[in-house]
């Protein structure tokens, strides 16, 4: 066990790729001489240079698309996008080209790349930096989508990323840079299932990102009520892992999802409807969520609070399953 | 011009003849069979711009990559893709070369190294300096040439394509097919710089213009790109001047421009006015040039029976492939 932040976390995951397999390299908006926007990839440049850890011009849509072709040539790029908001422009490559190619061209080209972007809210970023729109990437066939909310998924998904022959896109949670905890170097870390990051018996509450943390708070203080909470982690967006949900589901009986998108045609509204489709007969409650407010995300530090899925409504909603608000 | 003298060995002045006849006869066929449903969704026919693939791809080494756009029937054919492949694909049978999931626009081959078949208009270029980059890291020699229309250069990707092949000097071949209008939008009325090469020189790329009508020049100007390209290891971009004889595509009712525009290129088409000098040069007489036709024709003829012989793909088989498929144990 060490002591480490999730940033250093990452940094770490991508110092072991760099160093394991030559085919991999960085490329992304002040990667290098800057050490990365949020420091993750601080000293890469020392240790790697120019030719590895290559800053690219102002040009998602660009650099994105030359990942993809990198990929297909050979390599096994991992491209930085500052920020989900700016992947926004570059979502050609990714869902017209990298998603559809293996499909389209009959099978003969996959395409294995790694792209990571922050996501989410809670440093008073405003309506241009602060979105979580994994769950809309997850809509898309042909994409894997990840979302470490621990220290050792924060270092061990990028190299089964890599390892990946698909386009996997890794969300890294903004507001987790700075958290720190202690590394179980003994974790293997797969990308391909959920887990129970907390057990109990009454209720499921199902989060990913930036919201397990806020869950299990949630959890803790249920716990202090006489309510046993079990915490899933999604860890995965895309494919999502159902057996272990519908596991716990049907343990507990009842679910409530938080998750740091809008409601309407979310994350959460997929897994609420694979709970019912699937799991219907085994409930005692609808399923509910709790989502964050259908805004732009305001400056604001009340407001932002206030749009974001918190403790205190986490712990409402779950104990309304319950019969207990 | 077209007054060039044809300077190559007979056997390969021909060839040039014989692949701009494959790809008119194979497009010809094609619009058929539209025209009988036998194919369905876009067709769009590269009749009339045959030199352009033709001269390009026949500068290339077989191992370069192609990476072109939707309207590729000729770039897959000239990099070695089986007709009948082709046909079966734009027949949707699973004989095609992607299958039939990907269909006229969306032609595909690992095996020649041509990477599509990219219906996104300039989708394509930033994928291709990927490539070359992938080539550069590699230490390889392998030059990636990217085909595009001249409507692509009002996108932003290829803005940030040029710039980044420029910048990190990467090998990459930008072959601009400026046909003159991007679906029905003219040139001048898309672009405020309609001078093509002098936009691609602002991003310090080395750009130069040629005759797209003229397979010899666009041969000669091919090859020495291509030398500067594995010379420099940086980009260069040639404007192929060329014209679509046809609609866009088989929706089009060719409302924007005149028929006599169309009439005076024709004048100039490109099989046509190349044979003429193979004949003046006598490195080509009549019957030879009849035998070139029926040696089209009878390969059509056969990609058409291919397809139509082909088979569907099980409906069981639909969600293969939306991944890659784990290694068995």
């Amino acid at each position: 066990m060490s002591r480490i932040t999730y940033r250093e976390a990452l940094r770490q995951g991508l110092r072991e790729a760099l160093a394991r397999d030559p085919r991999v390299f960085l490329m992304g908006e002040d990667v290098g001489r800057y050490g990365g926007t949020f420091a993750v990839s601080k000293g890469l440049l020392d240790e790697f240079g120019e030719q590895r850890i290559r800053d690219t011009p102002l040009s998602e849509l660009g650099f994105v698309a030359a990942g993809v072709g990198a990929a297909l040539g050979g390599m096994r790029p991992i491209v930085e996008v500052m920020t989900v908001n700016f992947s926004l422009l570059a979502l050609d490559p990714l869902m017209n080209t990298a998603a559809a190619l293996r499909h389209m061209s009959g099978g003969q080209f996959s395409v294995p790349l790694v792209v990571r972007m922050t996501t989410g809210a809670g440093r008073q970023l405003a309506a241009q930096h602060s979105h979580s729109l994994e769950g809309w990437f997850a809509h898309i066939p042909g994409l894997k989508i990840l979302a470490p909310a621990t220290l050792e998924d924060a270092r061990g998904m990028l190299w089964p990323a890599l390892q990946d022959p698909d386009l996997v896109l890794l969300f890294e949670q903004g507001a987790l840079y700075n958290q720190e905890g202690e590394l179980d170097e003994s974790e293997v870390v797969d990308i391909r299932s959920a887990r129970v990051r907390r057990e109990g018996r009454d209720l499921t509450l199902i989060a990913y990102g930036g919201t397990l943390g806020k869950a299990l708070a949630a959890a803790e203080q249920l716990a202090g009520e006489g309510v046993s909470a079990e915490v899933i982690d999604l860890r995965v967006l895309r494919p999502l892992d159902d057996a272990t949900l519908m596991a716990s589901v049907r343990k507990t009986r009842r679910a409530l999802v938080v998750d740091e998108g809008w409601r309407s045609g979310s994350l959460a509204a997929e897994i609420i409807a694979r709970i019912v489709e699937q799991a219907f007969y085994d409930l005692d409650a609808p399923p509910a969520r709790v989502c964050s407010a259908e805004v732009p995300m305001p400056y604001a530090k009340h407001l932002e609070d206030a749009a974001l899925p918190q403790v205190p409504a986490i712990v409402a909603a779950a104990k309304g399953l319950l019969g207990l608000a | 011009m077209t007054n060039t003298p044809v300077s190559y060995p007979p056997e390969f002045a021909r060839q040039l003849l014989r692949d701009m006849l494959r790809i008119r006869r194979l497009e010809e066929r094609a619009a058929e069979l539209y025209g009988e449903a036998k194919i369905r969704g876009f067709l769009h026919l590269y009749i009339g711009e045959e030199a352009v693939a033709v001269g390009v791809l026949h500068a290339l080494n077989a191992d370069d990559a192609v990476v072109a756009t939707y309207r590729e029937h000729g770039h897959a054919l000239l990099c070695g893709v089986p007709m009948g492949a082709i046909m079966a694909e734009m027949y949707g049978k699973q004989e095609g070369c992607s299958r039939g999931r990907g269909g006229s626009m969306h032609l595909f081959d690992a095996g020649t190294r041509f990477f599509g078949g990219n219906a996104i208009v300039a989708g394509g270029i930033p994928l291709a300096v990927g490539l070359a980059l992938a080539e550069r890291m590699q230490g390889g020699r392998r030059v990636t040439a990217c085909f595009f229309g001249e409507g692509a250069l009002a996108e932003g990707a290829a803005a940030e394509a040029l710039n980044l092949a420029a910048l990190w000097q990467l090998p990459v071949l930008f072959c601009c097919e400026n046909n003159y209008y991007a679906m029905g939008t003219a040139l001048a009325r898309s672009q405020a710089q309609t001078d093509l090469c002098a936009k691609v020189q602002a991003f310090k790329v080395p750009a130069r213009s040629v005759d797209g009508m003229d397979v010899v020049a666009v041969h000669e100007a091919t090859r020495a790109a291509v030398e500067a390209v594995r010379a420099s290891g940086g980009p260069q971009f040639l404007e192929f001047r060329t014209y679509r004889f046809r609609a866009h595509s088989m929706f089009d009712p060719e409302l924007y421009r005149d028929k006599a525009e169309v009439e005076a290129w024709k004048t100039r088409g490109p099989i046509h006015t190349y044979s003429a000098r193979l004949k003046a040069q006598e490195l080509l007489d009549e019957a030879g040039f009849l035998a070139l036709e029926a040696e089209a024709v009878a390969e059509v003829e056969a990609a058409v029976a291919f397809a139509e012989a082909g088979t569907l793909e099980p409906v069981e088989t639909l969600m293969n492939d939306v991944y890659t498929p784990e290694p068995q144990p």
